[in-house]
């Protein structure tokens, strides 16, 4: 066995390494706690920004008004329910697995700002580490949220938790794949997996380059967000609160905010991967980010106060046999584009993707339905086609 | 080899966000699939049968409003109907109109709530049910003007409805005539060719045309199962017989179709107010009725087509000023026992479709 690589100068150098390019602050410690802060504001801003967004927003497709009295416009609503829920008390359940209920909403929080530590928000290189395999970063930290979910779920002994924790692990495990093989059309177009270099490379925003994985991506990140016409974990109608019906106070405030979380860490994603990140004329990059991300987010609720809920069936149909085909497609169209088309001009090759993209979405529509029915109970038990019951003993 | 898990035992209500109150089902899973089914209510119960035997027949109206909270219009109409049938008490013409003009107001607005909680119920975060609020709103107010109340109406009495209509009600219901297709449209704009909406609920919970009828159902349930049964037209009570309207009904029983056959039952609502409107004669409001009524010894059961389907009312008379019994068939309990068979095979997801297309008000349940 080979010795492991030693690191000469100890951690100090290490993080050397991961430090951004063109940062100012010097000293690397300095810098990261100096950057956690910021991240952590920012994150929580945004959130407050994005709750006050789609509340008044839904509002407005519902016909209503929304929150308009605490502060200027309603301004305030946010940090009045905070405050509110700060205060309430604290409800454990009394059969509830209290460590894991504890638990839960932290793991369900933390990935959701985690994931703004690899994303460059104030301009190039602005951000808290360049991780050379930023997007294998967003992905595995991003997943971390389901364990909230389901340990919520699990810990919380209440029937109606337990189904949205199950159908919460179905839901993101299937999704993440066609969210990985769309961001992949965009790494193999970047050259790199950094999300610095993503944004960097961006002469022409991959929204026009990769239409198709811009589309799977949303939809996927979508589900991934527990967003509507996925939010199979928060059906109301079905699940009254799903995997936090039993949660109040200040814990159902991080759920809150978890949710919330994802969602602008996602739209934020969405930006930097496919609408060229910080990038634009005129304004700060910082604006141009929290624009994209709001825009993002904008279709987001959109489509959240228009459409109906899938069926869980169908929602997994919608991953595995939707969206992975025509995630794997576009991979492989996009593998023989790299390949083969000149680097230095590429607007031609928008068209192409945009009237590849109408094709295939045109064709799958035509082959994949939603569709799923009645399934046959028997005694009180789901008929399985040629299975034999077999007495397990535990 | 197949490892089978336990049957998952649910307790759905009586507190859930889509029970439409405090109905409780006692749901047996198998995974997602549902395998049993188990109604249970009760949750509601306020003896109103009971209480209506210490009343007298014009003090049992306040409580007929407690029934189906969502149509207390019909609900009036239809007791106080049995009675004039009783007691044999005309009604004078101009107060028929009104009558009618009430009932299908109260049919517009109970389809568009029944339209747009199952919308919500397949999960589109509110925003049908508050375009549904918007119309019902809207008869909400004309009810105010009316009689001053916006739930609990109280309107009609025996022999008659206890105000004559204000002269700004007319042009107001006119304009609401005028304004509700393009309304119906819009909602048909959102829904009917929605491909989820479709794909949710083409072929769930279908009812076959049989078990409709053995199972007595009635109302837009029944007619969604393809039976052309519609209480307006096969025993025409009031002045039904006059107005020009078609009875829409469905082809599969499945909750899509439930779903047309009220948006289209409203739109003849429309057609029939139109035409009530338009004929509506100057006259009494109320034909000379004793105080206290006292209808000669017998039974009689009067029955109207409710939003919701038959509304019935068995009355048995001894000639003093209360009713012997009074008894009431709620149209949605009779159609609710048909939800085992309905649901039994399917997702929890369209569990809650298929009993919101049922579409119960459990005050009319568990009276």
């Amino acid at each position: 066995m080979a010795p492991l690589p030693q690191n000469p100068g100890g951690h100090s150098a290490v993080l050397q390494q991961a430090l951004p390019p063109d940062w100012p602050l010097g000293n690397p410690w300095l810098h990261f706690i100096t950057f956690t802060i910021i991240a952590i504001a920012f994150g929580m801003l945004m959130i407050i920004a994005f709750i006050y967004v789609e509340r008044r927003g839904v509002a407005r497709f519902q016909i209503r008004l929304g929150p308009n009295r605490a502060g200027p416009e309603g301004l305030f609503q946010a940090f009045a329910d905070l405050i509110k829920l700060l205060l309430k008390e604290d409800i454990v359940p009394a059969r509830a697995d209290k460590l894991v209920h504890l638990m839960a909403p932290i793991i369900a929080t933390v990935p959701a700002l985690a994931i703004f530590a690899v994303v460059p928000i104030f301009g190039n290189g602005a951000l808290f580490a360049d991780l050379n395999v930023g997007l294998l970063y967003v992905v595995g930290i991003s997943s971390i949220g389901v364990v909230g979910v389901f340990m919520a779920g699990w810990g919380s002994s209440n029937k109606y938790a337990l189904i949205s924790a199950m159908r919460g692990v179905a839901q993101m495990v299937s999704y993440e794949i066609p969210l990985v093989l769309a961001a992949l059309g965009v790494v193999l177009f970047a050259g790199s997996l950094s999300l610095n270099t993503i944004v960097d490379q961006q002469g022409i925003p991959y929204l026009l380059l990769q239409p198709l994985a811009a589309v799977i991506y949303f939809l996927a990140m979508s589900a991934e967000t527990n967003r509507s016409p996925f939010d199979l974990l928060e059906a109301e109608s079905e699940i009254i609160a799903g995997y936090h019906t039993e949660y109040s106070g200040m814990k159902f405030a991080l759920f809150y905010v978890a949710e919330y979380g994802h969602a602008v860490a996602a739209s934020a994603l969405f930006s930097t991967f496919f609408l060229g990140g910080w990038k634009g004329p005129f304004l700060p990059p910082v604006l141009w980010l929290m624009i994209k991300m709001l825009v993002v987010f904008f279709v987001g609720f959109w489509v959240r106060a228009t459409l109906p809920r899938l069926r869980v069936d169908q929602l997994m149909g919608f991953a595995w046999k939707g969206l992975l085909p025509l995630a794997v497609i576009n991979l492989v169209i996009t593998a023989i584009e790299v390949l083969f088309w000149p680097t230095q001009s590429m607007w031609p090759l928008v068209p192409v993707n945009i009237v590849i993209a109408v094709i295939l979405v045109l064709l799958w529509s035509r082959i994949f339905t939603l569709g799923g029915g009645k399934i046959e109970v028997k005694q009180g038990r789901v008929e399985v086609k040629g299975a034999k019951t077999v007495e397990v003993k535990v | 080899m197949e490892v089978r898990t336990e049957p998952f035992v649910l307790n759905l209500g009586p507190h859930h966000p889509s029970t439409h109150g405090v109905f409780r089902m006692r749901v047996t899973f198998d995974g997602e699939v549902v395998t049993d089914v188990e109604p249970m209510f009760g949750y509601l119960h306020r003896g109103i049968e009971k209480l209506a035997e210490g009343r007298t027949y014009t003090q049992i109206i306040p409580l007929t409003d407690r029934l189906d909270y969502l149509a207390a219009m019909s609900n009036n109409w239809g007791y106080v109907m049995a009675v004039e049938k009783l007691a044999g008490v005309p009604v004078p013409e101009r107060a028929e109109y009104l009558r009618v003009i009430c009932g299908e107001l109260m049919r517009i607005a109970s389809h568009a709530l029944a339209t747009g909680f199952l919308i919500n119920e397949l999960g589109a975060f509110f925003t049908p049910l508050m375009y549904m609020y918007r119309e019902r709103e809207k008869i909400l107010d004309l009810f105010d003007m009316l009689c001053g109340q916006r739930l609990t109406y109280n309107y009609m009495r025996i022999g008659g409805v206890s105000h004559d209509a204000p002269p700004e009600f007319f042009p107001a219901v006119k304009q609401f005539v005028r304004e509700m297709p393009s309304y119906i449209d819009e909602y048909e704009g959102l829904i009917t060719t929605n491909e989820i909406v479709l794909s949710r609920t083409k072929g769930v919970g279908v009812l076959p045309r049989n078990l409709a009828i053995n199972a007595s159902a009635s109302g837009p349930f029944l007619r969604a199962s393809g039976v052309q049964w519609d209480l307006r037209r096969k025993d025409p009570y009031s002045i039904y017989d006059r107005f020009k309207f078609d009875i829409p009904t469905g082809q599969n029983g499945d909750v899509y179709d439930r779903y047309w056959v009220r948006i289209n039952e409203m739109r003849q609502s429309v057609r029939i107010l139109e035409q009530a409107l338009a004929d509506i004669p100057k006259g009494d409001h109320r034909s000379r009725v004793p105080h206290l009524l006292r209808p000669p010894v017998g039974e009689v059961y009067g029955h109207i087509e409710a939003p919701r389907g038959e509304l019935g009312y068995y009355l048995v008379s001894d000639n003093s000023i209360a009713p012997y019994r009074f008894h009431v068939r709620p149209a949605t309990m009779i159609n609710l026992t048909t939800l085992r068979e309905l649901a039994v095979g399917w997702k929890l997801a369209d569990l809650i479709v298929i009993f919101g297309s049922i579409d119960v008000v459990l005050g009319e349940i568990d009276r």
